[in-house]
């Protein structure tokens, strides 16, 4: 039977691990991503899920243990935040050059110091390299089905990549709101028990982990890029398939709001995507031509998608929750990189907001678009990169 | 969409009273709803807000509630520490827990045009519950002031919340404090 629950993002995790039903749970705790797994381990006490929990000294300790798990053959399950990310970041290679299809809740938090506890997105996109998917997720709605989704993705054979699902602390995390959960037999036919293809086997005998001579390695990094590839289509291909099944389409690699007249689009990435579009829906009521860009993936990054959306606008903004020292916001340097084949390129702006937690106000949204204007109609007078609200 | 700002201590019970208002408003009524804690770190005793959101159709913005429509005030003794009016609309609406309207909103509900209404959820609270946990009493209070809950969704938000032998008290404790709240009109009558 399907039910309506008013949850927190990371409770809407938590009840989608109910329909996952991982074999084993390692986790450390660290805000704002704790309330995922102290709900998941009242879960498995009470047998509602079926899983070995593993409470572990450290994040990096938690990665580990679900790497020994998923050699078994198991599907795993754990989340982090922020340090504790950092903390796993020499496991994430194993994990995604080992081809094991994990899925990991990122419940995004700045990175210290100054120390904080509040949200951006820095702590993800510092791991963009690790050859981990990212998703990122605008609401507990589409944590919750991302999730599933995310293992279908990981655990396909054309795949076999681990996934983050990222969602924003607090705003999402810790902000409760209505959640449809689907049927569990509905779940059953949309992701079925993980089957592992290669696990630890004693009759049949199986190397993990092997260290590669310069005569191989490549060809297994070049595995990995082509499973990214791969994904690609998949992501799309779900969200398609997840829409006939329960009604909901949260977008592929990306989703549009608006855009498809519009003159000006601000390209966003998580939790701000609703307050964009309500600043858009206001400049609309107004007469102007916006629209928002969600990038929902940000690896594999939807180049080609993201370029035919903004080819033929006045102007592009970009938001980033993030900084890449030295340079620019790192959402800001894809997106122009994907329109470099386009024959006229628009004018782009960095927006850099929402840093350690900062809120953006909906009059400094609109400002963002009207600097939009002023970029396509004076060129060169607006300056690239643009913080908001800085005080 | 309509916003309340809810004002307490820790371990009053704010964030839950947001928290109530909002599954009472949604799974509950017929509303979309969005219920969160001031974002961040909370002690026992400090002062504590949290936040409802209601309206009649999915919530896109993810701001946090600058200009409340209505603010709720747990605890009196905030109003002296703390602005519990900031941003709070012309025509917005105060729910104070105390046994008489504090001088400070009367003032204010002239100048701002604020509507005030009193509700004693401490004596009530102390009466059914035997503890000053006045959250399921406020909540009852602002259902009836903002009028887009109704008692039975509240009632039914309670048996989800509070299960076990708490949940008939706090449901009778929401119920008294809905029918004895009362808005104050200036010169000192109550209706």
């Amino acid at each position: 039977m399907r039910e309506r629950k008013f949850l927190s993002g990371n409770h809407a995790v938590a009840y989608a691990v109910k329909y996952i039903q991982p074999e084993v749970i390692a986790a450390y705790p660290i805000t704002p991503q704790s309330s995922i797994v102290e709900k998941i381990s009242q879960f498995v006490a009470n047998r509602e899920v079926d899983a070995d929990f593993i409470r572990v000294e450290s994040e990096h300790a938690a990665l580990s243990a679900c790497y020994g798990a998923a050699c078994a053959g198991c599907r795993v399950f754990t989340a982090t935040s922020s340090q504790g990310l950092a903390y796993m970041a020499e496991m994430l290679p194993y994990v995604s050059g080992s081809r094991f299809p994990m899925v990991m809740p990122v419940v995004n938090r700045s990175m210290a110091a100054p120390w904080t506890i509040w949200g951006d997105q820095q702590d993800a996109i510092s791991q963009r390299d690790t050859g981990w998917i990212q998703l990122f997720v605008e609401n507990a709605q589409e944590a919750f089905d991302t999730c599933l989704q995310a293992y279908r993705l990981a655990e396909d054979p054309a795949v076999l990549t681990p996934v983050m699902v990222n969602l924003d602390g607090f705003v999402l995390s810790h902000t409760e709101e209505l959640v449809d959960l689907p049927a569990p037999e509905e779940v059953q036919a949309f992701l079925p028990p993980y089957q592992a293809k290669y696990a630890v086997d004693f009759t049949n005998p199986t190397t993990f982990c092997f260290g590669a001579t310069p005569e191989v390695f490549a060809e297994y990094k070049y595995h990995q890029q082509a499973a990214m590839e791969a994904a690609r289509q998949k992501i799309t291909d779900l969200a398609v398939e997840f829409e006939q099944l329960f009604g909901r389409n949260h977008g592929g690699l990306i989703k549009e709001y608006s855009c498809e007249d519009a003159d000006y689009i601000l390209v966003t990435l998580g939790s701000f995507t609703g307050t964009a579009r309500t600043a858009a829906q206001k400049l609309r009521a107004m007469g102007k031509k916006v629209g928002v860009l969600k990038v929902r993936s940000f690896r594999p990054f939807p180049a080609h998608e993201v370029a035919r959306v903004l080819a033929n606008t006045k102007a592009f903004g970009v938001l980033d929750r993030n900084y890449s020292y030295g340079n620019e916001g790192a959402l800001f340097t894809e997106i122009k990189a994907s329109l470099y084949d386009c024959a006229v390129r628009p004018p782009g702006l960095n927006f850099i907001g929402g840093l350690g937690g900062r809120d953006i106000r909906l009059d400094e949204f609109e400002a963002m678009f009207t600097k939009l204007e002023q970029a396509a109609g004076e060129p060169g007078t607006v300056k690239a990169v643009n913080f908001i609200g800085l005080r | 969409m309509y916003q309340i700002r809810w004002h307490g201590r820790g371990g009053q019970g704010a964030v839950t009273a947001a928290r109530i208002f909002g599954l009472a408003a949604s799974v509950y009524g017929d509303s979309f709803a969005q219920s969160f804690p001031s974002f961040g770190a909370e002690r026992r005793g400090a002062p504590v807000l949290s936040f409802t959101k209601v309206d009649s159709v999915p919530i896109l913005d993810r701001r946090q509630i600058y200009e409340p429509n209505m603010v709720v005030i747990l605890d009196k003794s905030l109003i002296k520490l703390t602005n519990v009016t900031e941003g709070l609309k012309p025509g917005g609406k105060i729910v104070v827990n105390a046994s008489e309207m504090p001088a400070e909103f009367k003032t204010k509900a002239i100048t701002d045009n604020f509507e005030l209404i009193l509700v004693n959820a401490t004596r009530i609270a102390l009466e059914i519950l035997h503890k000053p946990i006045v959250n399921t009493a406020m909540v009852g209070a602002a259902c009836r002031a903002s009028g887009l809950v109704t008692l039975e969704s509240l009632a039914k938000a309670i048996t989800e919340l509070f299960p076990g032998s708490q949940e008939e008290i706090n449901q009778l404790t929401a119920r008294r404090a809905y029918e004895e709240a009362q808005i104050y009109r200036q010169g000192g009558d109550l209706h």
